[in-house]
C-alpha cells in the first residue's frame, strides 16, 4: 500500500482567456501522489493551487479556460485525455471533490438526500433504499446529529459547519481513492475548522485514501499534511516532506511566508519580516524567475532565465537558482 | 496610568430578524452587554468566531448602527448622548478601516476623491481651513504616510491590488487625524505576505501618530501580535479581558482555551505533538443564538468545566487576577 | 524591511476609469455603435432641418398632391402637396424631442422618487411605492385625456402628461439599486467620514446606480414616441401643420392601399429609430454590466 502512486501529473499547463491577455494559470506542474499520502498544496493569490485541481478533476470552465498541455496518469489512465463519459465515472466515484463554498456548491434546491446519492443511483446502479442507508451512515459519520432527520433538509437549513460535513460526505461516500479539497474550510470558524480538520484526519487514516489539501493557511498544512508543495505564479517553487518544509525551507518564497506569519509561540510586537510586493499575474511573464521582482536573493541569472524544477537526492525539489542551503543536487 | 481614549459601558444591540410565512420574527441580542475600555495610545484586540458581535460592536462604537443600550465615551465626550449634528463633528476623532478591500472604496470614484471627501465633509471645521491646494498636498501626505506613491491619486480603486486597495482605505480612515481606530478585520481577506506588509505599516503608524487601535479579527496569531490587551467575545458578551501575553499562556476562560487549543500553528512539530494533541478542545454541538428566556452562562452548553452553578447564574466579567477579567465560575480551573 | 510599495509595481499604466471601461467594451459591439451612429445621424437632422429640408413642412402645393416618390420628392407629396421628405425631417424635430425631452421627465421625477424612498426605507418607502403602484395601474391614455382635457392641449402638455406616466418603472428601477447599493462598505464608510444623506445618495449611490437606470431610459425612449404616435394617431398630439412621425403615420393611414408611401416612410423611419435605440440600450446594458468588468 505503501509506495502506490496514485497520481501521476506530468507538465500540467493550463490557460485563461482574459481581457489582457492569456493568463497561465498553471505552468508546466508535475508532481505525484502516494496512496494514503496526504498533499498539501499551499500559495498566495494566482499561485495556480486551485487551477491546478480543477485541472486534474478536468473541472475547468471552458469558455475562458483550456487545459493545453500535460497528462495526470490514474490507474493507467490519462484524465486529461478522457472521453467525457468515463471520467464523469471516475469522478465522483474514485476521484471527488470538496470545495471551499458549501453554500454554492449544493444545489439549494435539492435535499441533501437526494445530492448524497445521486452518484450512487446513477453510476452505481445501487438501488435508492440501500443508497440513502449508506448515506444517512456517513452522515453519522462525519458527525451530524440525528443524520436520518437532517438528511431531508435543504441546505439552507444547515449551518455553514453543518453544510461543510455534508459535502465531506458526499466526498467520501462513494469510497473514492483520491480526494481534492479546496479551502474545505477556509469559510469556516477556527473551532468548526479544527472539527472538519479533525474529522479529515480521522476518515482518512480509516479509509486509506489519499487526499490533496489545497490552502493558504499554513497552520492547516503544518497540522494535516505529509508533504508540501509551495506554488507561485502557476509554477512549483519547492516540494518537500512537512517537517522539512517548515523547518529548513529551500526557496526564498517558502521562507518568505512562514516570516510574513505572527506565531504565538514567539514574541509579540516585532516587525514581521514578510515579502515586498505583490503577487504577479501570471499574464506574459518573461522567462525569469516571477518570484525575483520581490526575492531578497535576486541575482541577475533569476531576472533571465526561469529556474526549473530541480529533484534532489532526498526527493525535495526547488526551482531556484540559490536555494537557501547552498543548492547541491 | 494612561487616560482612557476609548470606553464601552453595557453596550446593547440587537436586531430583529425579519419572520416569513413560516418563521415567528426573532429578536437576535448581537450585543448584550459589552463593556470594556482602551487606554491611549494602546491596542486592544477583540477576538471571537461568528455570532460573537464583534463587528457590530464596531459599528455601534461609532454608532454606524445605533446602540439601544449603554454607554460609549471617547476621548472624555459621550458619544451615545451626541445628538446628530454634534455627532458629525465628533466624527474625525474616531474612525473605522473595514474588512474587504474591494468593497470599502467607491468603485468610481478616484483615490483623489476618495481621500479628499472627508477634508471636504469637514473643511469648515474649526481651523481645517481647506482649499483645493491644501487638500491635494493632504491627499499627497496620506498616500506617503501609507506607502504609497503621491501619483497614484488620479487612478480608480479597480486598477489596485487587494493590498494597496486596504492602504488607501487606511489613508482615508486617517484623513482627519483621528485619534481612535477601530480595525474590523483589516487584513483578513489578504494574503499572507501582503498581510504581513499591512500590519507592520499599522505598528509603525501607531508609533509615528500615537494611535489608539481596537483590532478586531478572528486570528488568534495576528492579534496576538499586535495587541496589548485581548477582549475574548463569545455570542455577544466578553468573556475575558487580559494582557496579550498571560492570555495566551494562561487563559482564563474554558473558551479562550478551546479557541487557542484549537488554532493551528505553523509548525509539524509543535502541531502534531502529543501535548497539542492532548491539550485539543473540541467543542460539541454549533454555536446557538441566545434567547431572551435562557438562564446562566452563555457558554454552558458546550463548556468541558460546567456545573449546576453555571446552569442557574451568568457570571459576570470580572477581575480575577490584577489587570485579568473573566467572566467564568471555574475561571481557575481552567 | 521596508514596507514600502515602489510606484511601478503591477499596477497598469493607464488611468482608467470604469466609463472608459465600459465605452471600451459598447466599442466592440457593432449593433450598438451602429445604433449610435443612427441616432446621432437622427439628432443632427433633426437639428438641422431648417437647413436641410428642401421644401417647408407646411408649402401646399396643390397640383402636385399624391405624387409617387421620385426624385424630386424622394418620399413622394401627401394630400396637399406637400413634399413628404421635408415632412418627415421636420417631424424628426416634434419625434425626438418628445422623445429625449419626455425621457428626461420622467428621469428626473421617477430618479428622485426612487432614491428618496430607497434611502429612507421603511414607511416611507412602503408609501412612495405604493402610490407609484396605483398610478402604475392607472390607464395610461385615459389619464393623459385626463390632464388634457383639464389643463389644455398644448406642446408641453404632451411632455407632461407621458412624462407623468412613464416615471413610475424608472422609480422601482431606481429604488432597487439604491437599496442593494446602500448596504456595502464604502457607504457604511461615507456615513463613518460624517457624509450627510445628501452626500451619500448623489455622490455614492446615483452614480454606482446609473448603469441600469440609463439602460433603462434608453429603452423607455422607444415607447414614449410611440406613446406620442398614438396619441397623435387619436387627434390629441401635435396640431397640423407641424407633424410628428406619428402624425404623419396617422394620416398616411387612409390611403395606405392608394398611396403606400404616405405611411411606408414615417413608419420606417420611426422603425429605423426604435431599433436604434433598442440597439444601444442592450449594448449599454451589456457593457455597464459589472459581472463582465475586469477583476484586479
Amino acid at each position: 500500500m505503501e509506495n502506490e502512486t496514485v497520481l501521476r501529473v506530468s507538465g500540467l499547463r493550463t490557460e485563461f482567456r482574459t481581457d489582457d491577455g492569456i493568463l497561465t494559470a498553471v505552468n508546466g506542474v508535475s508532481f505525484d501522489i502516494a496512496a494514503g499520502e496526504t498533499l498539501g498544496i499551499v500559495g498566495e493569490s494566482g499561485s495556480g493551487k486551485s487551477a491546478t485541481c480543477l485541472s486534474v478533476m478536468g473541472l475547468v470552465p471552458s469558455p475562458p479556460g483550456r487545459v493545453v498541455s500535460g497528462s495526470a496518469i490514474f490507474d493507467g489512465r490519462d484524465l486529461l485525455n478522457l472521453p467525457p463519459e468515463e471520467l464523469r465515472q471516475l469522478r465522483g466515484k474514485e476521484i471527488t471533490m470538496i470545495f471551499q463554498d458549501p453554500m454554492t456548491s449544493l444545489n439549494p434546491f435539492l435535499r441533501i438526500s437526494t445530492q448524497l446519492t445521486e452518484h450512487l443511483v446513477l453510476h452505481e446502479r445501487i438501488p435508492k433504499k440501500e443508497a440513502l442507508e449508506r448515506a444517512v451512515e456517513m452522515l453519522r459519520r462525519v458527525g451530524i446529529p440525528e443524520p436520518e432527520k437532517k438528511i431531508l433538509r435543504y441546505p439552507h437549513e444547515l449551518s455553514g459547519g453543518m453544510r461543510q460535513r455534508v459535502m465531506i460526505a458526499m466526498a467520501l461516500l462513494p469510497r473514492p481513492r483520491l480526494v481534492f479539497a479546496d479551502e474545505p474550510t477556509t469559510a469556516l470558524d477556527v473551532s468548526v475548522q479544527a472539527q472538519i480538520l479533525e474529522l479529515l484526519r480521522e476518515r482518512k487514516a480509516e479509509m486509506g485514501l489519499s487526499l490533496v489539501l489545497v490552502t493558504h493557511n499554513l497552520g492547516v498544512v503544518a497540522g494535516l499534511a505529509d508533504r508540501v508543495i509551495v506554488m507561485y505564479a502557476g509554477m512549483i517553487a519547492e516540494d518537500a516532506p512537512v517537517s522539512l518544509l517548515f523547518a529548513r525551507p529551500l526557496h526564498p518564497y517558502t521562507r518568505g511566508l512562514l516570516d510574513s506569519l505572527p506565531d504565538p509561540e514567539k514574541p509579540r510586537g516585532n516587525e514581521l519580516a514578510g515579502i515586498a510586493g505583490t503577487p504577479p499575474v501570471p499574464i506574459a511573464l518573461p522567462d525569469a524567475c516571477p518570484f525575483a521582482p520581490r526575492c531578497f536573493r535576486a541575482a541577475d541569472v533569476c531576472r533571465a532565465k526561469t529556474p526549473q524544477l530541480e529533484t534532489r537526492h532526498d526527493g525535495t525539489r526547488v526551482a531556484c537558482w540559490f536555494p537557501l542551503d547552498g543548492g547541491a543536487v | 496610568m494612561k487616560p482612557i481614549m476609548l470606553e464601552v459601558t453595557d453596550l446593547v444591540k440587537h436586531f430583529k430578524s425579519p419572520g416569513g410565512l413560516f418563521r415567528r420574527a426573532e429578536r437576535v441580542m448581537a450585543l448584550d452587554g459589552v463593556t470594556l475600555s482602551v487606554p491611549e495610545g494602546e491596542t486592544l484586540g477583540v477576538v471571537g468566531e461568528s455570532g460573537c458581535g464583534k463587528s457590530t460592536l464596531a459599528r455601534a462604537i461609532l454608532r454606524l448602527h445605533e446602540p439601544d443600550s449603554g454607554r460609549v465615551t471617547i476621548h472624555g465626550t459621550d458619544w451615545t448622548a451626541l445628538k446628530r449634528k454634534e455627532l458629525g463633528r465628533k466624527r474625525v476623532e474616531a474612525q473605522i478601516v473595514f474588512q474587504d478591500p474591494y468593497a470599502s472604496l467607491d468603485p468610481r470614484m478616484t483615490v483623489e476623491s476618495t481621500l479628499s471627501e472627508p477634508l471636504i465633509i469637514h473643511r469648515k471645521r474649526n481651523g481645517l481651513r481647506m482649499n483645493a491646494s491644501r487638500i491635494g498636498d493632504r491627499v499627497a501626505e496620506l498616500l506617503t504616510t501609507v506607502g504609497m506613491s503621491p501619483a497614484f491619486a488620479k487612478r480608480y480603486p479597480h486598477e489596485f491590488s487587494g493590498g494597496q486597495r486596504q492602504r488607501i482605505g487606511i489613508a482615508r480612515a486617517l484623513a482627519l487625524n483621528p485619534r481612535l481606530l477601530l480595525l474590523d478585520e483589516p487584513v483578513s481577506a489578504l494574503d499572507v505576505s501582503i498581510q504581513a506588509q499591512v500590519l507592520n505599516l499599522l505598528a509603525r503608524l501607531q508609533r509615528d501618530l500615537g494611535l489608539t487601535y481596537v483590532f478586531i479579527s478572528h486570528d488568534l496569531a495576528v492579534v496576538r501580535h499586535i495587541s496589548d490587551r485581548v477582549a475574548v467575545m463569545y455570542l455577544g458578551r466578553v468573556v475575558e479581558l487580559s494582557p496579550a501575553d498571560p492570555l495566551y499562556r494562561k487563559p482564563l476562560h474554558p473558551y479562550t482555551k478551546a479557541l487557542l487549543s484549537n488554532h493551528p500553528v505553523p509548525d509539524p512539530v509543535r502541531e502534531r505533538s502529543e501535548k497539542r494533541r492532548r491539550e485539543r478542545i473540541l467543542l460539541p454541538g454549533e454555536l446557538r443564538p441566545r434567547r431572551p428566556e435562557d438562564r446562566g452562562c452563555r457558554f454552558r452548553e458546550r463548556c468541558h468545566l460546567q456545573t449546576e452553578l453555571c446552569g442557574r447564574v451568568e457570571p459576570a466579567l470580572e477581575e480575577k487576577e490584577p489587570g485579568r477579567f473573566s467572566a467564568c465560575h471555574h475561571w481557575d480551573n481552567v | 524591511m521596508s514596507d514600502n510599495v515602489k510606484p511601478s509595481e503591477n499596477t497598469p499604466v493607464k488611468g482608467n476609469s470604469l466609463m472608459r471601461d465600459a465605452i471600451r467594451r459598447l466599442g466592440k459591439n457593432k449593433l450598438a455603435v451602429a445604433g449610435g451612429i443612427a441616432i446621432v445621424f437622427f439628432i443632427l437632422v433633426a437639428l438641422l432641418a431648417p437647413w436641410i429640408a428642401p421644401y417647408r413642412y407646411d408649402a401646399i402645393d396643390l397640383p402636385n398632391q399624391y405624387l409617387s416618390p421620385s426624385w424630386h420628392h424622394p418620399f413622394g407629396t401627401d394630400s396637399l402637396g406637400r413634399d413628404m421628405f421635408s415632412r418627415v425631417i421636420w417631424g424628426s424635430r416634434v419625434s425626438l424631442a418628445i422623445g429625449f425631452v419626455t425621457a428626461a421627465v420622467a428621469l428626473a421625477i421617477g430618479v428622485t422618487w426612487g432614491a428618496v424612498a430607497g434611502f429612507a426605507g421603511g414607511k416611507l418607502d412602503q408609501a412612495m411605492m405604493r402610490f407609484a403602484d396605483v398610478l402604475y395601474g392607472l390607464p395610461f391614455m385615459f389619464f393623459v385625456i385626463l390632464l388634457m382635457v383639464i389643463f389644455g392641449r398644448s406642446f408641453y402638455m404632451l411632455f407632461i402628461g407621458i412624462g407623468a406616466v412613464s416615471w413610475m418603472t424608472l422609480a422601482r428601477i431606481t429604488r432597487g439599486q439604491i437599496m442593494s447599493l446602500k448596504n456595502n462598505e464604502y457607504v457604511e464608510a461615507a456615513r463613518s467620514l460624517g457624509a450627510s444623506p445628501f452626500r451619500i445618495v448623489f455622490r455614492h449611490l446615483l452614480p454606482n446606480a446609473l448603469g441600469p437606470i440609463i439602460v433603462y431610459v434608453t429603452l423607455t425612449i422607444p415607447g414614449i414616441m410611440l406613446d406620442e404616435a398614438f396619441l397623435s394617431f387619436l387627434g390629441l398630439g401635435v396640431q397640423a401643420p407641424m407633424t410628428s412621425w406619428g402624425l404623419l403615420a396617422s394620416d398616411g393611414k387612409n390611403a395606405i392601399t392608394s398611396y403606400p408611401w404616405l405611411i411606408l416612410f414615417p413608419a420606417l423611419t420611426l422603425s429605423v429609430v426604435l431599433f436604434s435605440l433598442n440597439f444601444l440600450g442592450e449594448g449599454l446594458r451589456d457593457a455597464l454590466d459589472p459581472s463582465s468588468r475586469n477583476r484586479s
